[in-house]
This record gives structure tokens, sequence and C-alpha cells, in this order.
């Protein structure tokens, strides 16, 4: 996009053209779009939470055995000591968090680093990588889960934790190195060369320049990472030998009926995200957010 | 799998050195590969063998599905108080097929799975597990308990004659399940799946085994002694049912919450859902054996190859016979148990307590979703023998009918 | 010196990833590549014979459901741009202090496992269920009208569980352009929409190519939406895949139909990338 110059030429062309609406009346319907868009926002986010609020319904129902489809009463004895009855549900939602946390991590270094030289660079190789960040990530996740087990099982690596980790950081890893690209293909080079010429060296760069600029695209990258995992199913029984995670649970308890434990801890969840963010915007308020306000977004 | 993948493993096998005494002497018996050709008399001698060389250890590994015991662990804790060892218990299995393709790999290179006991449902994986070897047979001096309590049908069923490998930890039946409120007649044929009066509200199940049965059923043919023009008939009366629009769905295992929402007034349902179902929520749907036959499926436990910890396996697998534990385990999950002793018990747990467990120990003792009559069993059918000889042309038959 | 330091960088950014890739992800698949030649089955092992065939026994049987998969997967995939956009649009250009906060808003309900929320979307779509009854008895709809089962419920499961994966791209893409710019178009006269077709749109398309690679290649690989929401004329060639693995155990077939899959995927989107010149946008953007 070229940039306004303020030549006489262009002088003349600034006079508005014959049926443009006046700037007042432009602005109340910059307002009602506004509205609009803010009113669709919230409808999307509401109803991407459609389902959790069913699930926080059912979290205080009575049924009198392990199934959970049908509303009989309410109560709040799951909230309770009966919370721990089932022992293998809660360690399994240990382990799906210790998998989550370490292959989002890990996964947002490195993808960051492909992200970066992807966008960045042309070399040699980069199509090369950017065919297997696609492969892996449209790859069926069935075609994933059994050539990874047979490859665990030719190395005799124990399948447990650590395989799990490792299968996830290996599809999270395109995702964030996908999102972490589109955003570096934007950057402004002449940012890090102006920094560069007020001699930082590349380190300082990266961590002052570099990073702050990207970080939308690698917070959103380990967004996603970070629910991929957590969600991840297929691949995970495969390679988890005889742990156990909250998913795996889930699907294996359908078959007997879910019991309202699982909504409960749904809905534990579900609060301390929502806690979380009510923080995180609170904190947010108080003005520290440099990174984001910048250049004129309101 | 593969057979790169064999060679390979030979050749890790060997490196692994250390294998346990178990994987060893199996090993030297000849219990591995091509079980399949040896007679029954060549694997007991073998078995006597390799069990002779166990020893006793001080825990056990379980593998088992969720929520398929006692959500307390009793049974597993009383077990520990008698003998001694420990159990853990995992509930790693989400159903038969994705643990089969999880395990095989596993033993098919020489690495044990970590698993003692395993619970595997009688049907296509059982049948690779032993035809693979892949699975120990049981110790049958130890079986004290199985041998006294057990009931007649399930000292011998037809995949597993003699017991050389499994014992029944839990069955249930697939049968006709339907809503009062929406069918009015009640159903007693398996043609009433195929009634068009309740076009777009009938559920089906998604597992080639289940629907084979039923089309078998339908045509009038016992599935275990089924040949493969059986199949063709049985899958053109499935695809008739399917293009007339009158299943809604096929269903793995979501069909009860279609039905007692109405989404599906008649299915194929399994007898355990329907009564916890109807336990848990006071709902009224039905369940029926249709007058063709029924189909009775079994989980069994099963001890894999390289296990290590054989005969600690061995003791607990015969202590669920007792049949308290028989009883305290029908009392949880509410599938059919192999020992008939247990109904006494429960029903006189049922007399002793009071309030809403009451009533639902009177309703387990009292039901008979999990307690069939003799009539009933001479109706229901196990599924059809599949081997790898005919397990390419079972599931092209079958397939395309859920395929879509 | 300084070139060839300067020359190393790219590689040695990619090199842990990549490594990690090519170990974890490269050459099990490779191996698995070479199964989809092959002939046998689990118990008597499997040979590689150069069975070529296997790839014209998969088309034959199930190019139905590979067509079905790749419609469904555009139609969501197209509903996921649309509804996305505007939600991706407010956040990053008014979101303002909150932009992470709404972010995380959006993917909270994805930390509760999907099947928690399918159940959940079966309870809610059931045909006399809470969205269903009401609109019947206020005579909107027919009374054999339903949702579930029915490839509209697919489509709009893979929509629902697929949508953040589009949001985000494009909003990391919108939240990098400068307001000013199209403050400055509208000062120069352009309607808000030609503001925003003109600039924000052509700023926006590495985040939308990013969102549909994201979305459209799962979604097209997806088995979940269509075996719970789906009836039965529904089925997608992720279903088969799994059914392949698991139960036919046809590894072969299964092999063959994954990897025409990612082909299939593999040349739609360097055609799309190709026809969207994205590279070359952002290049001059990016001056």
């Amino acid at each position: 996009m070229t940039t306004i110059s303020s030549s006489p030429e262009r002088t003349q062309a600034l006079a508005p053209p014959p049926g443009a609406p006046s700037r007042g009346r432009r602005r109340g319907r910059r307002r009602l779009g506004d509205r609009l868009l803010f009113a669709w926002t919230w409808l999307i986010i509401v109803w991407l939470a459609l389902p959790i609020a069913v699930m926080i319904m059912f979290s205080f129902n009575n049924p009198h055995g392990r199934y959970n489809f049908t509303w009989v009463g309410f109560t709040l004895k799951w909230y309770g000591p009966h919370l721990l009855d089932y022992p293998s549900l809660t360690t399994a939602m240990k382990n799906t968090l210790i998998v989550a946390a370490a292959a989002t991590v890990i996964s947002v270094v490195l993808g960051t680093l492909i992200g970066l030289a992807l966008g960045k660079y042309r070399f040699r190789g980069s199509g090369a990588a950017n065919l297997v960040q696609f492969a892996a990530i449209s790859a069926p996740e069935i075609v994933l889960a059994s050539s990874l087990l047979s490859f665990f099982v030719t190395m005799n690596v124990q399948l447990g934790l650590k395989t799990i980790i490792v299968a996830h950081v290996m599809f999270c890893l395109s995702f964030v190195a996908v999102t972490v690209r589109s955003r570096v293909l934007t950057l402004d080079r002449s940012m890090e060369e102006a920094a560069r010429d007020l001699g930082a060296g590349p380190w300082t760069t990266f961590r002052l320049v570099t990073l702050p600029l990207i970080f939308p695209g690698v917070l959103a990258g380990g967004l996603l990472a970070f629910a991929i995992s957590v969600d991840d199913f297929v691949v995970t029984s495969f390679v988890s030998g005889n742990t156990q995670t909250f998913p795996l649970w889930i699907w294996s308890a359908t078959r007997n009926g879910l019991p309202p434990q699982v909504d409960v801890l749904g809905t534990l969840i579900f609060t301390f995200g929502v806690l979380l963010a009510v923080g995180s915007a609170l904190f947010n308020r108080r003005g520290s957010n440099a990174l984001f306000n910048r250049r004129g977004n309101r | 799998m593969t057979k790169n993948g064999r060679m390979l493993s030979r050749r890790n096998a060997l490196r692994l050195g250390g294998a346990s005494a178990a994987a060893m002497g199996l090993a030297a018996c000849g219990v591995q590969g091509a079980a399949k050709q040896q007679s029954t008399a060549q694997a007991e001698s073998a078995a006597d063998k390799f069990w002779k060389a166990q020893k006793q250890t001080g825990q056990v590994n379980f593998a088992n599905w969720a929520l398929y015991i006692d959500p307390s662990h009793t049974t597993l804790k009383d077990f520990t108080a008698a003998t001694g060892i420990k159990v853990n218990y995992s509930e790693v299995i989400q159903d038969d097929s994705s643990y089969f393709a999880k395990i095989n790999p596993v033993l098919s290179s020489g690495q044990s799975t970590g698993a003692d006991i395993m619970v595997i449902t009688d049907g296509l994986q059982f049948d690779e597990l032993v035809e693979l070897g892949e699975v120990i047979p049981l110790d049958q001096s130890m079986l004290t308990n199985f041998h006294k309590n057990a009931g007649t049908p399930y000292q011998h069923r037809s995949f597993d004659p003699g017991n050389i490998y499994s014992v029944p930890w839990a069955s249930g039946v697939t049968g006709i399940a339907w809503n009062p409120k929406y069918v009015t007649q009640p159903p007693t044929s398996i043609a009433d799946l195929w009634n068009p009066k309740y076009a777009g509200h009938v559920g089906m199940m998604s597992d080639p085994q289940e629907i084979a049965n039923f089309g078998l059923f339908k045509i009038g043919v016992d599935p275990v002694t089924s040949t493969e023009s059986d199949w063709h008939t049985a899958a053109s009366q499935l695809m008739q049912q399917r293009n007339s629009g009158i299943v809604r769905q096929y269903y793995d295992q979501s069909y009860i919450n279609a039905l007692s929402k109405g989404d599906t007034w008649i299915t194929m349902a399994w007898s355990g859902d329907i009564f916890q179902q109807n336990l848990s929520s006071g709902t009224n749907l039905q369940f029926v054996i249709p007058k063709e036959g029924g189909t009775i499926w079994t989980d069994n436990m099963m001890i894999p190859k390289y296990a290590p910890n054989p005969v600690a396996a061995m003791k607990l697998i015969d202590w669920f016979y007792k049949p308290e534990m028989a009883a305290l385990l029908t009392e949880a999950i509410n599938y059919i148990t192999p020992v008939p002793a247990a109904q006494g018990i429960i029903s006189a747990a049922a007399a002793k307590a009071s309030g809403s467990d009451k009533a639902t120990l009177g309703a387990v003792a009292s039901s008979p979703l999990v307690w069939l009559s003799a009539d009933e069993y001479s109706r229901v059918k196990n599924y059809v023998p599949i081997t790898s000889k005919n397990r390419a042309s079972f599931y092209s038959i079958f397939q395309p009918v859920t395929a879509g | 010196m300084r070139r060839l330091r300067a020359a190393a960088v790219p590689y040695l950014l990619i090199m842990p990833g990549g490594l990690w890739l090519i170990i974890f992800f490269a050459i099990p698949v490779v191996a698995l590549l070479s199964l989809s030649t092959q002939q046998g089955d689990v118990v008597h092992g499997f040979t590689q014979t150069f069975h070529f065939a296997n790839y014209a026994y998969a088309w034959d049987n199930y190019h139905d459901q590979f067509i079905r998969s790749l419609i469904y997967g555009g139609i969501a995939t197209i509903l996921c741009i649309l509804l996305g956009y505007p939600v991706a649009y407010w956040i990053a250009f008014r979101g303002g202090a909150h932009k992470s906060t709404y972010l995380f808003l959006l993917l909270l309900p994805f930390f509760v496992s999907f099947v928690l929320r399918t159940v959940s979307w079966q309870y809610f779509l059931s045909d006399n269920g809470l969205l269903l009854a009401p609109l019947k008895s206020a005579g909107i709809v027919p009374q054999n009208f339903r949702i579930l089962a029915t490839a509209p419920a697919v489509i709009g499961g893979l929509t629902y569980n697929y949508l953040p994966f589009m949001v985000l791209p494009i909003y990391v893409a919108l939240e990098r352009i400068d307001f000013k710019l199209v403050e400055a178009a509208q000062d120069l006269y352009a309607s808000r929409a030609t503001a925003f077709r003109r600039v924000v749109v052509p700023l926006s398309l590495p985040g939308i190519f990013a969102g549909v690679l994201l979305t459209f290649v799962p979604v097209a690989a997806d088995y979940v939406n269509a075996s719970i929401l789906g009836g039965t004329s529904n089925t997608m060639i992720g279903n088969i895949i799994q059914d392949q693995f698991l139960n036919s155990q046809d590894f072969p077939t299964g092999a063959a139909l994954s990897f025409m899959l990612m082909a299939l995927l593999l040349i739609g989107m360097f055609s799309y990338a190709r026809a969207l010149g994205t590279e070359e946008v952002l290049e001059a953007a990016a001056r």
C-alpha cells in the first residue's frame, strides 16, 4: 500500500466525490458497524460455549446410576467428596495437564523458530520444510498414530507420558509454525534494520524487536497448541501405553456411561479458565499492555 | 506389523537378552507364532511346562475398560488383604480394535505391554491374539473358584472351548430396545427393526460383527455356523434396510443417548445400557431378545504374552469367581456375571439395605437384563467366528453397510 | 565469515524443530508409505510387492467418501471464514487491552474434551431437545424435522470444532495492520466496504491462507463429527481410514487412502497459494 504524499496533484483529488456521505453520517455508521461486530463476536463466543452450558447443567444433575443423559433433579453432591469417586479419572486429568503444558512449551519454542526461518528467509530446503509442515497437518491422525507406535516399538522405547509428549509436540509444532510464519511474513524489516543500525546484536534484536512484534502469533500458536494437546485422542491412545489421559478416559467411559463427575471436572476446568480470563482482563486494564496498544489501535 | 517390522523385532528380541524367564520359557516351549497349528494337547503340555517355571510375585497389573469395576475397588482391596499382592489397576482399554492395534506391535516385537491381565471381548481381536500366540494359556489348576462357581454356559463357550486362554469377566446381550412412548406394539422379532413404520427412527450398531449377527438372524441362520453366501444374503437385507431410509444412524455407543431422547424409537442395544439408563434416570425403556435370537458377547480376562506377573494374575483372575466378589462387581457394573450364586448374595444385600440403596440393589438382583433365563440362554448366539482366512471377505461384505 | 553465518541462520533456526519432525514424523510416515504397496494381513505379516493396485482399489471403493469429505471440508471452511473473520476483525481492531482475553475465551470450550462437547450438542440438537422442541410446538418446523444424523449436522459440527483454527491466524494477520491505513482510505472517501475490500482484506491474506490451511486440511480428515452427528450417508474418508486401520486391519488400503488424501490436499493447497500469490503481496506489504 503506498503512502500518502502531499504533492499538488493530489490536493485536487482530495475534494469529496459527488454523492459521498458527510463526515458525521460516516461516523454514525461506523459506530453502528462497531456495535454489530461487537455483538457478533459475543454471539460466536456464546455459541462456542453452548455445549459447556449443557455440561454445567448436567454437573448438577442427580441420576441414580452412572448414566447422565436425562435430567432427573438438582443436586450439589458431586461437588463434594464424591468428586474423587473415580481415582483413575483424577489421575487422567493430571496427566493431561502435564502433557499439555510440556507439549505447548516445547512446540511453541520449536515452532516459532521454524516459523521465523520460513517467513523471513529464502533458503534451499524451504520448499521441503514447507512440505513437511503441511504433511504433518494433513496426515490423518490414525496414520500418525500407527506409524509413531511402530516407530517407538522398533526403537524399544517405553510407552508412557514421555512418548505422549513427544507425539503431541510433533503435531502441535506445525500449527505453531504456520501461525507464526503468517505473522512473520508481514513483519516490517525496517524495524529490525533500524535496531541493527543502532548497534543491537542479533540476539538483542530478536529479544527486543522481533519477538514483541511476532508475539501475537506466538501467543495464538501457543493457545492452539494447548487446545489441540488437551483434546487429542487418537494419537494419544496409541502411544500412551498404560498411561491414561482425560480424553482417553472419557472415550472409554462412554461405553459404560459418563458419570456426573466428568461434567463436574469439565465445569471446574472451564470456571478456572474463565477466572483466569477475567483476571488477565482486569490486569490488562491497568494499561501494562504496551505490546498491543500501539499504532492507533483502540 | 509389517514384514520389515517383524525382522527388526527379532533382532530386538535377541538384543533384549534380559527378557523375563517367562518369555524365554514360553518361547522355548514353542507357544508363539504358529500356536494355531498346535492341537489342544500340545498346547496344554507346553502350558504345563511354562507354569511350572513361574514364581510368585508381589504385584499384578490389570488393564481394563473404564467404569468396568466397582468404583471403590473393594474387590481389589480385599484381594490385596487376602493375598498380600498389590494390584495396579489401569483403565486403558477404549475398545478392542484400538487396544489390539496398540499391543500387537509391542507383543510381536518381543516386548511386554506391562499388563498381566487384559479384558478382551470375544470376536476378531480375541481370535487374532490366539492365532498370533500373543496370549498365555491359563493355568487350569489355579482356576478352582471358576470350576466350582461358574455357570455351565460359561464353562463351555464355542470361541474358547476348555477355557484355555480366557475366562469371562462379564457378558452382555445385544437385543432390541424400544421406547414405549413411541412404539406401541412391543417388538418380538428382528424384522421389527425393518418395519417401515419406524423409518428414520431405527438405530443400528456400527460394529460389523454386531450387524452381521442381526442380518443373519433375520434370514434365520445361526452366526456360528454361517457361510459366506449367508453373509451375502444378510448383507443385502441390511443394505435394503439402509437404502429405504429406515435406519437413522449407525451408532457406536451413543444409541442409548438417542433412544432416551426419542431421536430413535427402536434400536439394537446392549442389555446393560438399558438397565443402567432406567436405573439412572427412571426412564422406562424396554429390552427384548428377539425370537430369532440375540447376540451374547463376553468380555474375557486374558494374560498377554510377556506378562511380568502371571502367577499373581491367575490368582486375581480366580479371585473374581468367588460369589461375594462377583456380587460386588455385578452390583456396580450391572452386566451379566458368570457366577449364578451372586444373585442370591445381591438379593440378601438388598433385603438388608435401606433407602435408595435398597431400590438399586433390588433392581439389580431381580432384573431380567442381568440374569438370563434358561430359555434366553438357548436363544442367544455368539458372533460369527472370524479367522485370518475369512476376515477380509467378511469385512468387504459388511463394511459397505455402515460405510455410506 | 559474516556472510556464512548469515546464510546459516535459517538452517540453525529450523534445525531443532525440523529434526523433531523428521525423526518423529517423516521417518515413521515414510515407513507407512511403503506399507501402502504391500499385501498381506496382520496374522501372516505384510510383504512388499509394489502392489500399486491398492491405490486403484481404494479409489474405486471410496471415491464417494473422498469427494464428500472435500465438499464438507470446503463448506465448513467457507463457513469458518464467514463466521470467524468478523470476530478476528473486531478483536484485532477493537479489542484493545483485552485481545488476549478474547482469544482465550474463544478457545476455552476446547479445553473440555470433545466427547463432552459433542455429547452436549447431541443433547441440545435432539429431535425434541432444547432447540427443536420450542420450534416444533410453535409450528415453525414440521414435526418430523431433525438436525442430527444429517449432513448439515456434520458440517455444523466441523465448523464448530475448527472455528478457532480460522479465527486465530486471521487475527494474527489483522492485528499487524496499522489502522491508520484504513482511516486514510476513508479520508480519501472510500466507503467502509471499499476500505475493507481494498485495504484490509489483501493485507490479511496470509492470515486467511494460514487459516484455510489449518482448517480445511484437518477437517477433510476428520471422522469424529461424522460418526457422532452424522447419519447413514454422511461417512467421511476419515471414518473409512479409521475403519481400515482398526477394524478391517487392511493397513495397505488404509495407508493408500491416507496418502491419496494427503496428496489431494497438498495439490489443492499449493494451487490455492499460487492463485493467491500470497508471497508477493506480503513482500510488498512488508516494505
